[in-house]
């Protein structure tokens, strides 16, 4: 299966889901960085990793995927919790790519400067992240090969 | 105060911009893969460095490697349930958030206990 960019679903985004997320990430954030002054980088730097958006994210795939079946006249429940389960098998593969970034952050930047660190760790990120799904997307796509998920016709992708 | 509103706005422009990239990527497997972009990190570690230093941001890296063990068990169990039982998907990835707390306090814990 090819990779593609939709950029027209861009324009199906409604203000208050991106207000919900930049709310949620920057509260995060502010999050993280109470809990590392009060209990230190150990504890605080858990929270680097921590699921901020997934939740929401997962709920607005479900709520899209059930809207556009709706359209056409459809009951779009199974389709968008199958969606939100894809999404969600992608978001594992994308932490093995986390776990390289910070890798990368924890044994680097002790020797080199900052802004290097930070880019070699974005790009362990990109590489593991997309090796992994190319990797594992036989298993993820049921036109790609046996022991597939099965998700019936009506696979959101 | 001032350096939290940066982190806010920061972490806000951040972690949305990703979860914008998410919705742009088909197929849908694909786009999840930016739901554990390092958006929060991205956002914070600059400023951790300047008003740290690198050693305390280095420490920040070791205890996010087991944040991010933890995440990807969550995320696995919270596909695993979606995909298997006919659950909702808010009222699944809330449900199952103490898997992430666990296994991450559970890692640290061990951590602490690993002699250096």
């Amino acid at each position: 299966m090819m990779v593609t960019a939709k950029l027209d679903a861009l324009k199906e985004i409604k203000p208050h889901e991106i207000a919900l997320r930049f709310l949620f990430g920057g509260a995060c954030t502010v999050l993280a960085a109470l809990i590392a002054r009060r209990f230190g980088p150990a504890i605080g730097g858990l929270f680097l990793a921590f699921p901020a958006i997934f939740p929401a994210t997962a709920s607005l795939i479900e709520k899209h995927e059930k809207e556009e079946k709706a359209e056409i006249g459809s009951d779009g429940t199974e389709r968008g919790r199958l969606a939100a389960g894809i999404d969600a098998a992608g978001t594992a593969i994308g932490c093995i790519g986390l776990m390289g970034f910070a890798l990368v952050v924890w044994r680097g930047l002790p020797g080199q400067r900052a802004g290097v660190v930070l880019v070699e760790a974005l790009l362990a990120w990109v590489v593991l992240s997309v090796g992994f799904w190319l990797f594992r997307k036989g298993a993820l796509d049921p036109k790609d090969g046996p022991g597939s998920i099965q998700l019936g016709p009506q696979h959101p992708d | 105060m001032h350096d939290l509103l940066i982190r806010f706005l920061i972490g806000g422009s951040v972690v949305s911009s990703f979860a914008l990239l998410g919705e742009v990527f088909r197929p849908k497997s694909f786009a999840g893969l930016f739901g554990a972009a390092p958006s929060i990190a991205l956002a914070t570690l600059g400023l951790t460095i300047a008003r740290h230093g690198h050693a305390y941001a280095a420490m920040e890296g070791r205890s996010m490697l087991l944040g991010a063990v933890a995440f990807f068990c969550y995320a696995s169990a919270v596909s695993w349930v979606l995909l298997r039982c006919k659950t909702h998907a808010l009222a699944t990835t809330l449900a199952l958030m103490p898997v992430w707390l666990g296994i991450a306090f559970a890692l640290q814990s061990l951590l602490a206990r690993w002699p250096a």
